[in-house]
């Protein structure tokens, strides 16, 4: 009899794998929202150099007792483009600061480029050589961030925003930190 | 036109798998013969539908029918001919039909060549593939329709992905899936097996051919896919333990594992419990990798689209296949009786052995590829397994497997003389300890891993050869006896020698690739030197240049060995017309000690550039060493036992006897 139920051991681990597979696909995960180890952890410390010289430079003291969004970009990504009208709307409707993070651009790129689409930024951090990035651990561009009051990583998106997860996703999120 | 053609071809192939599921099954079961002989002509019928229909795809490739959302979504009319081609497996469509067509392909050659299998068991193996194709159709007809039609059609094309325009693509996926499918074809037979409640030497011998196809399919399939990854990505790794590569290689362990069971269920009618559980298993991690790829979840290089109704789809043929099949063996396999008895010590012994290293080995790789998936998952902190985890669970693992590798072959089957193997292997363990102590004196660290490595694949290079040696009584008979000793040799025994020695090479190539790679990332400039070694690296510059469809920044670095020169490599930058992000092409120059391995990146400023340059030792050896498996693969398929239509003459009697 005992010999019996190692053979059913097969159909049990079976069971198991399916079971976890079955939750795993379930439509309310998603498997490209990585988890950041950052979430809930506080915000790295930083210090960039800003676009625009006058308004001095940024770091993570610049997002203290607010709820911000950071907002990794670069002129040469095309998604970034794609989801820029989307920043100014984000900015708008939810009244958050937007603070940009040029990764791994040039100075007059970056310049032309937020001539070109405007500007829904409060502050324009430069991140040349991708220090920053790598302290915020992102995978690459365009990358969002939302903060809250006390500085501490709320939420993590690797992908660009589209209007669903604005409004079903971000907004909400936004509201309650608020 | 031709889409609906294939469509409808599609379609039609849909009812034949299903009536190929049941008539042969029922007809096994009650006896009626003309329902068992349908199983021979729906599979040949099923092959020339599925074909019919990949042809179809093909041709709309290449005419670059725009119509077709598929065609639009991954081709382009500036696409070189052979990368439309290609592109009809490099989308999830695409693929699956290419995985249908691989298993009417498999379903057909059992119906032509299997005319010495008993026909019940013929029948039933056909029933289940049939069952296989009917589930994967029906996956492809309600959820990945490859000929979906585009209204109104679209000038252009979105074009294949750029890291996919590579002779890779037209080599690796196809050969990959004949590994993978070709295991649906063991798993037929061990499902029959099971239904027939018995399993003898001749079940074995009508097995293995199956077993060695697909072995050694997979084999090719997963060293292209290395070598693609090797030089395409641009980051000169060959292996990064990713969850698909892994689902890769799972089968593939299991697959060497029962190709070593069945060696002993042929030849001494023993472990066929386990080795009807390994030829479940080893479809089961096919399809384990079909679903980590094509359900959605998770993301990585590999991964299609992710759409989790068909994750769904996906996840029942999984558990329906799994869970029957496993069903059915806790039912019927404590029936099988237990054949021939042998000591610890013996050729069995050893593979009882092998099997139980490479069983743990999958189960370490199993555990790693899909905790971090069940963490995230069930909402626990995230963890990951890489490299680091493979080294302390998997390699640990792997190295006394390779120190057995050489021994087990010289023990006798039943009762073997282990003091007598290992005198004489004593020249090639004195070899290895010697070669290692060169090895460790050589290398700048002091690290003793490198060494041991190394001494590990001489020790079995070595082992092999010796075995071989032996067989043919080589210095101790006169060269005439050797040459007929040689040429008498089974081919199946050349193919284990050839198999052996192509993982000993690999072993140092691995080794070597892995211990004294030497990586060096600078900013250069036209004109700048850099000096890593004994190679000296001088930046020629970098010139614009075209290809068919894409446009190119050129670099040139001459390179100097010594101060003597060596060679010149030419690593580009592409940009291809419709996907905007670049990618890079390694310029690589090889010899036997190792590669040198050029990069060029970013524009860092107006004009200097991120410039990699690696030195990758060995690494040639190890595609040598998996090439040499594949042709031990092959050489072992050719054996006369196996070869098709020969075991027609061999006595029906054995069939029943053992």
């Amino acid at each position: 009899m005992k010999k019996r139920l190692l053979y059913l051991l097969p159909i049990v681990l079976l069971g198991l794998f399916a079971a976890i597979a079955w939750i795993g696909l379930s439509p309310s995960r998603d498997p490209s929202a990585l988890p950041s180890a950052l979430i809930g952890k506080p915000v790295p410390s930083f210090k960039l150099t800003t676009l625009d010289p006058a308004s001095g430079g940024l770091s993570q003291q610049d997002f203290a007792g607010k709820v911000t969004v950071v907002n990794f970009f670069a002129s040469w990504c095309v998604p970034c483009k794609a989801e820029h009208p989307l920043l100014f709307q984000l900015g708008k409707d939810y009244n958050v600061p937007v603070y940009g993070i040029a990764f791994q651009d040039q100075t007059a790129d970056t310049a032309r480029y937020i001539q070109e689409m405007g500007s829904p930024y409060t502050k324009i951090g430069l991140d040349q050589n991708g220090r920053t990035a790598i302290d915020f651990g992102i995978t690459g561009v365009p990358e969002t961030f939302i903060l809250d009051k006390n500085g501490i990583v709320r939420y993590r998106l690797a992908m660009p925003i589209d209007a669903d997860r604005l409004a079903g996703e971000i907004g909400p999120l936004l509201k309650s930190l608020q | 036109m031709i889409a609906e053609i294939g469509h409808y071809a599609l379609v039609l192939a849909f009812a034949l798998a299903l009536a190929q599921s049941v008539l042969p099954m029922v007809g096994a079961a009650k006896g009626i013969r003309p329902w068992m002989a349908f199983a021979r002509t729906a599979a040949l019928a099923q092959l020339v539908f599925v074909g019919l229909s990949f042809l179809a795809l093909v041709a709309c490739f290449v005419r670059s029918d725009f119509s077709v959302l598929l065609v639009y979504e991954h081709s382009h009319s500036q696409q070189p001919l052979i990368y439309k081609i290609a592109a009809t497996w490099g989308n999830h469509e695409g693929s699956l039909l290419l995985w249908v067509l691989i298993l009417a392909f498999f379903g057909a050659l059992v119906a032509l060549f299997g005319e010495n299998l008993p026909p019940r068991l013929k029948a039933r193996a056909l029933s289940v593939q049939g069952m296989i194709g009917f589930a994967f159709l029906a996956f492809m007809l309600f959820t990945s329709n490859p000929f979906l039609r585009l209204n109104p059609a679209p000038l252009e094309g979105q074009e294949l992905n750029p890291l996919l325009q590579d002779p890779g693509l037209a080599m690796h996926p196809p050969m990959l899936y004949l590994g993978y499918v070709g295991f649906s074809m063991t798993f037929s037979f061990a499902v029959a097996a099971l239904i027939e409640g018995r399993v003898n030497a001749a079940w074995a011998r009508w097995v293995r051919p199956w077993t060695l196809l697909a072995w050694t399919t997979l084999t090719a399939g997963i060293v292209l896919g290395s070598h693609w990854a090797y030089y395409e990505l641009g980051w000169g790794g060959w292996w990064s333990w990713d969850p698909v590569e892994n689902a890769s290689f799972m089968p593939w362990l299991v697959g060497t594992a029962l190709l070593h069971c069945e060696t002993v269920v042929e030849k001494r009618d023993a472990l066929k419990v386990w080795t009807i559980l390994l030829a479940i298993i080893a479809f089961g991690f096919s399809l384990v990798g079909t679903f980590l790829v094509r359900s959605g979840i998770i993301t990585s290089v590999h991964t299609f689209a992710q759409d989790p109704a068909r994750g769904l789809f996906i996840l029942a043929i999984f558990i329906v296949a799994l869970g029957a099949s496993f069903g059915l063996f806790a039912w019927r396999a404590p029936t099988l009786n237990a054949g021939g008895l042998f000591a610890p010590i013996s050729r069995e012994g050893a593979l009882v052995l092998n099997n139980l290293l490479l069983a743990v080995g999958t189960g370490t790789v199993f555990v790693g590829t899909i905790t971090p998936m069940v963490f995230s998952i069930l909402g626990l902190n995230p963890i990951s397994a890489g490299a680091p985890y493979y080294g302390w669970t998997f390699v640990p693992l792997m190295a006394p497997m390779v120190l057995l590798m050489a021994i087990g072959p010289l023990l006798g089957w039943k009762r073997g003389d282990l003091p007598g193997a290992l005198q004489r292997l004593s020249a090639a363990g004195i070899i290895a300890l010697v070669v290692a102590g060169y090895v460790l004196h050589r290398q700048s660290g002091t690290s003793i891993w490198a060494p041991l490595g190394i001494a590990l694949g001489v020790w079995l290079a070595l082992g092999t050869i010796i075995e071989w040696i032996e067989r043919v009584k080589l210095f101790r008979a006169r060269p005439r006896e050797n040459w007929n000793r040689a040429r008498h040799l089974p081919r199946a025994a050349y193919g284990m020698t050839l198999a052996h020695l192509g993982l000993a090479i690999a072993v140092i190539g691995m080794t070597g690739s892995t211990a004294w790679r030497v990586e060096s990332v600078q900013v250069m400039k036209p004109g700048d030197s850099i000096t890593i070694g004994r190679y000296a690296y001088h930046f020629d510059g970098v010139l614009p240049a075209r290809g068919p469809n894409y446009l190119a920044e050129r670099a040139s670095f001459t390179v100097t060995k010594d101060g003597k020169p060596y060679t010149i490599l030419y690593p580009e930058r592409r940009q291809y017309e419709v996907q905007e992000s670049p990618t890079t092409e390694a310029a690589i120059h090889s010899s036997i000690a190792g590669d040198i391995y050029a990069v060029i990146g970013d524009r860092a400023g107006p004009d200097t550039w991120t410039v990699r340059i690696y030195h990758q030792p060995l690494v040639p050896w190890l595609w040598v060493g998996g090439a040499l498996m594949a042709l031990g693969g092959l050489t072992s398929l050719s054996d006369r036992r196996y070869r098709i239509g020969v075991p027609n003459r061999l006595p029906v009697v054995q069939a029943t006897g053992a």
